[in-house]
């Protein structure tokens, strides 16, 4: 089944501001990682789409790219959590802007 | 004896180093050992040369001994180099002479008081400076003694550095002198871009025929010159410095501000006689600023009730005779003056100063009185000098000297009636001030015991100073009374005689005896109101007039509002500069534009993603719909 | 190659004297002290070595290949005016490290490590004939500075000391931008990228951008010779900065300021130093008053002799781009005398200040029965800076302003004033500081032994410029006299060239005129 270029990048597009708007509503730092996932997904559905509409290995390869990517930076994000946790006792993004960075 | 010329000038100069460098770890005794010792020397050395000079040198050929080439810059070539000729022998011998008396004075004057050593090192100093300002053979040579007897002065005048008063003072004597040295120094550019050379022989060889008479650089030089001498000289109008330097020790006003260091304008001028002739304008200029201050400064002494101030503005006044008789060309008459000037005057400080001495530092001579009887040798010498200033006729040497500027101030060919006018007034003056300090401190009631009496160390130079005042006249007489030019046929080998109009010695007799007249009627003046006549012990009350001429006709006064006081506001507004306000501006702005920009820099992480994400649909935007 | 071996002398010891404060506050002092000693001792050597008037420019040189890709040298070498700024260089030095002696007492060892660069970089900057490594040393002098400043000063050290940053580091960056516009249009002309001096002199480039890159170039020295109105980083980087570093500050970096003018302004740009001559010279003369006026006002002895330090430096200014032999060997002697007697000035302040813990001249008065040989001393120095004859002061001023009289004389007659202005100035410290009524009874020591061995040393070199100073002007006079040829040469270079086009104009005009006559035309042609 071939699905036409534009709904896919619709697809990806929409997802991609249901991320956006996630990341930019909670602030519950969990739920805010997780919108970051949809969004970095988002861009990945996109490259396979491209990928497959032009016949080109590229997009899958970017794919795996950004699965690998995506996976270190949840790691690094969680363990950067709980030590926010630890420290704030408490996940809202808004306790840890006393660096004012 | 010639060649021994450099230690006439070393001599002081290395007593100095002594003193600046052991001083303070010597006996007062040492001190002034070396400091009496080493002047006396150079004035024996001195008194040997000269003996020399005017045996072996009937022409009056000058001497010239280089020491060592001082800067060699691209044609500016100035030796380290000694002149000796007629007139630079009679300052040395004055200098030293004098001063040697006046050191030997002030051994004892001196003796009780902190800082003896600084006392001699700065005295021994200015002897040096002196020496090497009237000896140098180039301007600039000149020049540095010019600025180091300035610095002496400076220093001795503020030597009791306690009193803010006597800083004041000395400040103000070197920087109205300083005035007057930068026109010099500015004078020396002209010469030394005109001539390539500050060699003063070059300069004056050169000069001739260089410049016409009367052309505009050779005015402007001139006019230069004159304004250092003015500035040294205390003549108008820089003249304010000199009674405030009163502040020094008597021993410094009798040696600096008396006998030498003032008259450094007289000998400037003299030097470079040749400028001023190709000038006439200026040097009649000069005779108007001798006959203007001598006036003034006239009618100021005769206001003062201070004894040295009434000394000081004498001294201004004595040198305006000299600057006339430089005015009208009568060189050796205003060379003969100096030195007979210097006799008396430094003996009347001297005088003066043992009176304040003996009297606890008492200066009016309103508390003064009767004083005759008590000092009986301070009394005589004083009066001889006295007699010498007031130029009481025949019997004293300022009567020789003086009139011979008197007879030539109308006589002279550049000389005119209201000069000749100005300077029989002054002598009526002089006789007068004189006499009324005389009668005022010596004779009438005693008002204050004297708590000590001068010792042999004081006496012995007054006496002999006595004598030289008294005697020195003989050797130059005028024509109808025994025709003696010792002293004018030895300066004329060096500087030109006077060309005069002859008018016969009948007529000249009549202009002496005029002249008498006027010091004798001064005497009288003096006589009528001050003798024996019962003042109140305290400041005289002066009207308006008469504390006018007592503020020495209020140029401090003027000086302060026009100069002083502007400068003083200028600094006080714009202590932190106001240059610094435009970096300060530009700091100040950075600072805002940080306090802007921090602003956005909250710490809120959705914030920034919601920032990102705007900029980037306008990005896109832009990209997309430009 | 001894001169390369100068800098790493200094470098070597300044890390030296960093290991060694972690042992002993001794020992860092003892090392700086010997490292000048030996330098001033090779300096002197190599003074002595040099035979006066030779024909060969440079004294000594030395030339190693740094990034040869881009031209860039390691490139020294010493002529006469360089050998007198390193005289002065490992002189100071040695004062100032005998200045500091007892003053610093954190960090002893970093402390000296910083004077130590500071020092290598001032070496550098008065050898380096490179371009690029100019720039470089330039900048080396620099950061220690700002340490010094920042970590030693006083009260207000960060303000100074930021202050002083921001004002060399902006210029030198001008600097650096016209270096390199002359490193390409120098490319561009012959095909030869390089940052050689020798073989930059004589670049080809039009007269505007020459006065733009010129501008670079005398904008960094200015700032650095603190020329009104670009002075105002002085008062505060002097005033906040520990003794060495005043002195530092002012005997030598100062100079760098005078010497970069001297040896690269007006060699690599003399036409347009010819034209920025008047604005140059009024500048120099607004300095000399407009210092001498705010050092009257001032009532913080450290910021008075900072500002006595922009008036003397309006002198140099002036001296320079008077363009002739005398004015220019009057600027080198100015340099030297400035750096003795403001240093010496600012060692008094110094110490008057570590002792009675104020630098307000309102808090003193009176203190020469308290501290007569401070005192004295103080006379000496003031007089100096006054331009007694006698002293070296005089010399310098003197020859400076008979030299510059010819060139302009109504700016020559207004630095003339400057004379008076110093009289009041300097008489005031005499005046306030140690004359006048005591206004505390302050109980402090006198001058010691070591600061007496300081003092007297400098004395006696002040007066004996002022006596003989003619063995450093004849060292200078070489140098001096190849720079100011450079700079006549191309006023009659451009005056011809401009004979030339008025020439080629008149042809053509007669061209025209006799626009149908061949004949005519052939004629005027050849003419």
């Amino acid at each position: 089944m071939n699905v036409p270029m534009e709904q896919g990048i619709l697809l990806a597009a929409i997802l991609f501001c249901l991320g956006l708007t996630g990341l930019l509503v909670h602030r519950n730092i969990i739920y805010m990682l997780m919108s970051v996932e949809v969004m970095l997904n988002a861009a990945g559905l996109a490259f396979i789409v491209a990928g497959s509409a032009w016949g080109e290995a590229d997009g899958q390869v970017m794919f795996i790219f950004i699965l690998a990517m995506a996976a270190a930076e949840v790691s690094v994000g969680l363990a950067l959590i709980i030590q926010m946790f630890k420290k704030f006792r408490s996940v809202d993004i808004n306790k840890a802007s006393t660096m004012n960075g | 004896m010639k060649e021994l010329l450099w230690l006439i000038v070393a001599l002081p100069f290395s007593g100095a180093l002594i003193l600046a460098l052991a001083g303070r770890k010597l006996s007062r005794l040492t001190c002034s050992i070396i400091g009496v010792g080493t002047v006396s020397l150079s004035a024996g050395l001195t008194i040997l040369a000269g003996l020399d000079f005017m045996g072996n040198n009937p022409t009056g050929k000058p001497y010239l001994q280089v020491l060592w080439r001082w800067i060699d810059v691209g044609g500016l070539s100035p030796d380290i180099a000694f002149h000796l000729d007629a007139v630079s022998l009679t300052f040395i011998f004055v200098i030293t002479f004098v001063g040697a008396l006046i050191h030997l004075y002030s051994a004892q004057f001196m003796w009780k008081e902190d800082g003896f050593s600084r006392f001699f090192t700065y005295m021994n100093l200015f002897i040096g400076f002196m020496l090497v300002l009237v000896l140098a053979d180039n301007l600039l040579l000149l020049y540095l003694g010019w600025e180091g007897v300035g610095l002496c002065s400076y220093l001795l005048i503020g030597f009791w550095y306690k009193n803010p008063d006597n800083g004041y003072a000395a400040r103000k004597a070197f920087i109205v002198t300083r005035v007057g040295d930068t026109a010099l120094a500015i004078g020396l550019f002209i010469l030394f871009m005109t001539f390539h050379s500050l060699n003063i022989r070059e300069i004056l060889n050169a000069a001739p025929g260089t410049w016409g008479i009367g052309s505009g650089i050779a005015v402007a030089v001139a006019l230069l010159l004159l304004g250092g001498a003015v500035g040294k000289s205390a003549q108008l109008p820089l003249q304010t410095w000199l009674p405030d330097a009163m502040a020094g020790p008597s021993p410094v006003s009798a040696l600096i501000h008396a006998a030498t260091m003032v008259t450094a304008g007289v000998y400037l001028i003299a030097r470079t006689h040749v400028l001023f002739e190709l000038a006439p304008i200026v040097q009649t200029t000069v005779a108007v600023i001798g006959a203007a201050t001598l006036l003034i400064a006239g009618f100021s002494a005769l206001n003062q009730h201070d004894i040295k101030r009434v000394l000081a503005y004498s001294t201004i006044s004595q040198i305006g005779y000299m600057f006339l008789a430089l005015g009208v060309g009568a060189w050796s008459a205003a060379i003969f003056h100096f030195m007979i000037h210097a006799f008396f005057k430094a003996l009347l400080f001297l005088g003066a100063g043992a009176v304040i001495w003996v009297l606890n530092d008492e200066h009016n001579m309103f508390k003064m009185g009767g004083l005759r009887k008590k000092l009986p040798v301070v009394f005589w010498t004083f009066l001889i000098a006295s007699g010498s200033l007031a130029a009481l006729p025949l019997i004293t040497a300022g009567y020789f000297s003086k009139d011979k500027i008197i007879w030539l101030a109308y006589v002279g060919d550049k000389g005119s009636v209201v000069l000749w006018l100005a300077a029989l007034i002054g002598a009526f003056i002089t006789a007068l001030y004189t006499f009324r300090m005389v009668f005022l401190t010596f004779f009438g009631t005693t008002k204050a015991e004297p708590s000590a009496r001068p010792g042999t160390g004081m006496v012995i130079p007054m006496l002999i100073l006595a004598f030289f005042s008294f005697a020195a006249g003989y050797i130059e007489l005028p024509e109808n009374m025994g025709h003696v030019v010792l002293f004018s046929g030895f300066i004329e080998k060096t500087l030109p005689a006077t060309a005069t109009i002859h008018l016969g010695n009948s007529t000249e007799l009549v202009f002496q005896l005029i002249a008498g007249l006027a010091a004798i009627s001064g005497l009288f003046v003096a006589y009528k109101y001050y003798f024996n006549k019962p003042y109140p012990a305290a400041v005289p009350e002066r009207n308006a007039l008469q504390n006018f001429f007592f503020n020495g006709w209020d140029f401090d006064f003027v000086y302060d509002k026009m100069i002083v006081t502007p400068i003083v506001f200028l600094s006080r507004i714009d202590k932190d500069d106001f240059v610094d306000l435009f970096y300060k501006g530009l700091a100040s702005l950075a600072r805002a534009l940080n306090i802007v920009l921090s602003a956005s820099q909250n710490g809120r992480v959705r914030w920034y993603a919601m920032v990102i994400a705007i900029g980037a649909i306008l990005t896109l935007t832009l990209i997309f719909y430009p | 190659m001894i001169l390369i071996w100068l800098i790493i002398l200094l470098t070597g010891s300044g890390l030296l004297a960093w290991l060694a404060g972690r042992w002993s506050n001794t020992l860092p002092r003892v090392i700086s002290l010997v490292a000048n000693l030996f330098l001033l001792g090779i300096v002197i050597t190599m003074w002595l070595k040099s035979v006066p008037g030779t024909e060969g420019q440079w004294v000594s040189s030395y030339t190693h290949a740094w990034v040869p890709g881009f031209g860039i040298q390691i490139k020294l070498a010493a002529d006469g005016l360089s050998l007198l700024m390193l005289l002065l260089t490992s002189f100071m030095g040695i004062i100032s490290v005998l200045a500091s002696w007892k003053e610093i007492n954190k960090n002893v060892g970093f402390f000296h490590f910083n004077l130590m660069l500071v020092l290598a970089g001032i070496t550098g900057v008065f050898l380096a004939l490179d371009l690029f490594l100019l720039y470089f040393f330039w900048e080396l002098m620099l950061i220690p500075m700002y340490f010094l400043i920042s970590i030693w000063g006083h009260e207000n050290k960060t303000y100074a000391a930021t202050k002083f940053f921001l004002f060399t580091q902006a210029s030198g960056l001008l600097m650096f931008l016209s270096i390199l516009a002359l490193y390409f249009i120098h490319g561009a002309n012959t095909g030869v990228y390089t940052f050689d001096y020798e073989q930059l002199l004589g670049t080809n480039i039009a007269p505007n951008v020459a006065f733009l890159l010129m501008m670079g170039f005398v904008i960094a020295f200015t700032v650095k010779l603190s020329t009104v109105p670009l002075h105002s980083w002085l008062p505060d980087a002097h005033t906040q900065a520990p003794t060495a570093g005043s002195v530092i500050l002012a005997a030598l970096l100062l100079k760098t300021g005078a010497y970069g003018l001297i040896r690269f302004v007006l060699p690599l740009f003399p036409q347009a130093s010819q034209q920025f001559a008047p604005v140059a010279m009024a500048l120099g003369v607004i300095s000399i008053l407009y210092g001498a006026k705010l050092a009257f006002a001032q009532t913080d002895l450290k910021r008075l002799v900072a500002y006595i330090s922009v008036s003397h430096m309006g002198f140099i200014l002036l001296g320079i781009y008077a363009f002739n032999e005398m004015a220019m060997q009057g600027v080198v002697m100015q340099i030297i005398v400035h750096g003795i007697s403001t240093g010496a000035l600012f060692i008094i302040a110094g110490a008057l200040s570590h002792r009675i813990h104020t630098r307000e001249l309102a808090q003193m008065g009176g203190l020469w029965s308290k501290v007569p040989r401070m005192g004295a001393m103080g006379l000496i120095f003031v007089l100096a800076s006054l331009g007694l004859p006698g002293l070296g002061n005089f010399v310098a001023e003197i020859l400076i302003l008979i030299g510059s009289f010819p060139s302009n004389q109504l700016l020559t007659i207004l630095a003339t004033i400057g004379l008076i202005t110093a009289t009041v100035y300097s008489l005031r410290i005499m005046q306030k500081v140690f004359y006048g009524v005591k206004h505390k009874e302050w109980k402090i020591a006198d001058f010691g032994f070591r600061e007496m061995v300081v003092m007297g040393s400098l004395t006696v070199v002040i007066i004996w410029l002022g006596l003989f100073p003619s063995p450093v002007l004849r060292l200078s006079e070489n140098p001096v006299r190849n720079i100011i040829e450079k700079v006549n040469q191309s006023q009659t270079k451009s005056a011809q060239n401009e004979a030339a086009t008025t020439d080629y104009m008149s042809v053509r005009r007669l061209m025209k005129e006799q626009h149908f006559n061949t004949k005519n035309k052939n004629v005027n042609t050849k003419e």
